[in-house]
């Protein structure tokens, strides 16, 4: 059944759709080798020094990786909050807005750790 | 549209007072709110990151932070939260690909969530610190 809002939202009256759940699960998916690699890599540089740890972020595989696993992380909190505040945040106002602070936060830490990894990368 | 002014004074049903806790309804919860405590714990990854593009300095300072007993225990929270989530996460695909939905199974998965990310982020932190 489709209301006039869903079909000018273009969501359904769930408030999220077929993309929704398939583009979670392909990140989900990504993340595990992603979120492998990058816990090992905090293993061995845990207690190095500075030139070590800069050296091994800046390295084009592990700059890459880590670029990948960011890009995966953040689709798949956004999309994960998003459900979470549809689900617990019923006034259409405060629901807005937080959906909105949701994009905001995830594309600040998406775009600050991306920039930290590109500038290690390219010598800064 | 139902709007929170007419929700607010309905009388609802008691759950949380009268349900025992079900393992696999536990875990659930606990897959909702380990994302939501990784979500936050992102921005200290992205500080990290920025510390360490920022320079020599500011990287010692934020790493020195992280060491501290404090800095560790938010850490450790943190990693158990991740493989907490992910395991819980391998629990959906099964259940994605059509697997799993019988009770000892699913119970099974629910149990091997929290025992393996317990004893997996006790794994990793020894792991860590022998490594260092």
């Amino acid at each position: 059944m489709r209301t006039p809002l869903g079909r000018v939202r273009g969501l359904g009256s769930a408030k999220e759709g077929t993309d929704h759940f398939w583009l979670q699960r392909i990140t989900a998916l990504a993340n595990v080798p992603l979120t492998i690699f990058f816990v090992l890599m905090v293993i061995i540089l845990a207690g190095e020094n500075y030139r070590t740890v800069a050296a091994t972020l800046s390295s084009p595989v592990i700059a890459i990786l880590m670029l990948a696993a960011i890009i995966s992380v953040v689709t798949h909190m956004r999309l994960g909050m998003q459900v979470v505040i549809e689900d617990y945040v019923h006034g259409e106002t405060s629901k807005m807005i937080l959906l909105i602070l949701n994009t905001f936060f995830c594309a600040i830490v998406g775009l600050t750790s991306a920039f930290a990894i590109l500038k290690l990368a390219f010598g800064g | 549209m139902v709007d929170a002014k007419m929700t607010a004074n309905r009388p609802l049903s008691p759950h949380l007072q009268i349900f025992r806790p079900i393992i696999t309804m536990v875990m659930s919860i606990v897959h909702r709110i380990t994302g939501v405590g990784l979500y936050f714990g992102m921005a200290l990854f992205a500080w990290w990151l920025l510390s360490a593009a920022t320079g020599k300095g500011s990287f010692n300072f934020v790493s020195g932070l992280f060491g501290s007993i404090i800095g560790q225990i938010i850490l450790f929270g943190f990693t158990w939260a991740l493989i907490h989530h992910m395991l819980g996460g391998l629990r959906h695909f099964v259940w994605d690909l059509g697997h799993g939905f019988s009770l000892k199974t699913a119970n099974a998965m629910a149990w091997a969530t929290v025992i393996g990310s317990v004893s997996l982020t006790i794994l990793l932190w020894i792991i860590g610190y022998l490594a260092m």
